[in-house]
């Protein structure tokens, strides 16, 4: 791939040490996100997708054990100093988190709480970065902004607080914004606002939008990445990897969806802790044969950036 | 079979300026013996309240259900507890419908002893019996709810109502938190044991996609209101109400009706459109 990434990931490995040995979260994950573009991270609970987004945000509790790269327009985030890094999150890296409903402070208005943003990271005046809180919270669709803007989080329902947060996160004009599940938990109708505001907004930054919901990232993203126990198991093309999927795995969860056939995939997903040998997804794999359980695939490429970790394709 | 007549619930809020909202206004439909309606809308729109209030979790102010040929809504306490393994229902969220003190042989016993069903000897087989129909094992006898995951405790809940062999189930969005691979296992296993039990359900859902999964006949609401109801085919795929309409494009891909607030009548009529397809007149 070319050189002209926005954010560069290499060989990223995230454990948590725990008494009961390291959780491997993220084990040497290569991706790059270019300018504009909205890649799509898919996986299911567990899989380590969120710890992906913290970390190259390095909001990870401090034990964590991270090696690798992760470059950022040519700098490493990771060997940054603290005091570079506080400058890079929110002005140039704009995060919204899971669960809007712990996400916001529920003692200050919502409409102080993105002011705060913008007085701290673009140096605007109290009253300017009201007007600018106003401003966001109509771009994102909310009614009546400059009356909302003077209510508490609990007047907003969950959409609501999810716009909201997407405001905050878009208040500095990052240029990449990771979005950890903004569509959980919403019902559909709401949902499809989010996935509409997302793909309404005039922008020149980059998405790292991270779901569990196929539908969704098929909606949004030109790219897809899915992860499997800590790993990419397949990326590339949304229509490629969402239309004509290489890995088992990720044929597996298409599979489950209700819409087509609901069959799940057999066993669960395996404890980090405890990695199968070889293939990591083997032994959930009907496609399986003696060498998957040994030999650990690599990434090769079935089509045009496209790829797929699997020895169906060595 | 259940049948609902006319069921109206309504909260009071506010302490100073009362306010009554009707999140269950005026309900009427019915389910076969064996059958699964599901019931979709927006949050907000009244679909938990009218589940729990058919089971009587919340109690209606008007109207009448009869649950097998039983009122219920004539019941009295003691008499409803009696009649209380018949109806049973299971929550989206698992973990906290399961007492994080109890490890899962003690869960799933639980409803036995309290209906006094069989022996200690007796309850103990049955235990396992059902553990193993929800697709457990020995092993997860002794764990507690943290130590399982969201479809596993959800396997344990299930197990937990299917021990009191119930006529009739609400399944309040059961799947809504789990993984679509966990999901679809959730789903096959509610409908494969809802067919072993000639189980009747009410499926709450927000998914059309799980809806069609797994009812016959679907149910529409909006603001506490059955706005449509019919077989789940002429509902979802030839929708007659504007606001059905509506829940059928968010859930598509591709440009979406506007997401207005539709404006309802005050009393509303229902037409027949085709044969037990009905729909909620507009204004």
């Amino acid at each position: 791939m070319t050189g002209d990434a926005l954010l560069e990931i290499r060989g990223l490995k995230v454990g948590f040490p725990t008494p009961e040995g390291l959780v491997r979260a993220s084990d040497t994950v290569d991706l790059e996100i270019y300018p504009r573009e909205t890649l799509g991270l898919i996986g299911e609970t567990g899989s380590g997708k969120t710890v992906l987004g913290m970390a190259i945000l390095r909001l990870l509790q401090p034990n964590t054990i991270i090696e690798g790269e992760i470059r950022y327009r040519g700098r490493d985030l990771l060997s940054l100093p603290e005091a570079e890094m506080q400058r890079v999150r929110g002005r140039e890296i704009g995060i919204v988190l899971q669960n809007s409903g712990t996400s916001l402070n529920p003692v200050y208005t919502v409409g102080t709480q993105i002011a705060e943003a913008v007085i701290l990271h673009q140096g605007l005046s109290g009253p300017d970065a009201r007007q600018r809180a106003v401003e966001l919270l109509d771009a994102v669709g909310i009614p009546d902004p400059v009356r909302m803007a003077g209510e508490y989080p609990h007047r907003f329902s969950g959409g609501m607080r999810e716009r909201a947060l997407i405001a905050t996160a878009l208040a500095c004009r990052p240029n990449l914004l990771i979005a950890d599940e903004p569509t959980k938990g919403l019902d559909a109708v709401t949902k499809r606002g989010i996935v509409d505001l997302f793909s309404e907004i005039d922008r020149d930054h980059s998405v790292l939008f991270i779901t569990h919901d196929i539908e969704t990232a098929g909606d949004l993203a030109t790219r897809v990445a899915v992860m499997y126990a800590g790993e990419i198991v397949e990326i590339g093309g949304a229509e490629e990897v969402l239309g004509d999927p290489a890995h088992p795995y990720t044929r597996g969860l298409l599979a489950s969806l209700p819409e087509r056939g609901m069959q799940p995939i057999p066993g669960s997903a395996p404890s980090l802790i405890t990695l199968p040998s070889g293939c990591r997804f083997s032994p959930r794999c009907g496609c399986a044969v003696e060498n998957c359980s040994r030999e650990h695939p690599g990434l090769v490429e079935v089509g045009s950036g496209h790829y797929a970790r699997c020895m169906l394709y060595d | 079979m259940i049948e609902v007549t006319d069921l109206e619930t309504c909260f009071s809020t506010g302490f100073i300026r009362r306010r009554v909202v009707r999140a269950v206004d005026g309900v009427s439909f019915r389910i076969e013996e064996g059958e699964t309606l599901g019931l979709v809308g927006e949050s907000g729109c009244g679909k938990t309240t009218l589940g729990r209030s058919i089971l009587r979790l919340v109690e209606p102010d008007r109207g009448r259900i009869v649950v097998d040929g039983t009122d219920v809504t004539a019941l009295s306490r003691s008499e409803l507890r009696c009649f209380r393994p018949r109806m049973q229902m299971i929550f989206q969220d698992a973990y906290t419908s399961l007492n994080p003190r109890m490890r899962v042989r003690e869960s799933v016993a639980e409803p036995l002893k309290i209906h006094r069903m069989g022996s200690r000897t007796d309850i103990d087989r049955r235990v396992r019996e059902l553990i193993e129909e929800v697709g457990l094992n020995e092993e997860h006898l002794n764990r507690r709810p943290y130590e399982l995951s969201g479809g596993q405790n959800q396997r344990v809940v299930l197990a937990r109502v299917l021990a009191l062999k119930p006529r009739f189930l609400v399944a309040d969005e059961p799947t809504s938190a789990l993984d679509v691979s966990v999901q679809a296992q959730i789903l096959n296993l509610i409908r494969d044991l809802g067919h072993d039990y000639r189980m009747t359900c009410l499926y709450i859902s927000h998914d059309l996609g799980v809806t069609r999964a797994m009812s016959s006949r679907v149910a529409v609401m909006l603001e506490g209101r059955i706005v449509e109801i019919g077989r789940t085919a002429d509902v979802l795929d030839r929708p007659s109400h504007p606001y059905t309409r509506r829940l059928v494009d968010a859930s598509l891909t591709g440009p979406c009706a506007s997401l207005e607030r539709l404006p309802l009548p005050a009393a509303p009529t229902t037409v027949e459109v085709r044969s037990g397809h009905w729909v909620e007149e507009t204004v």
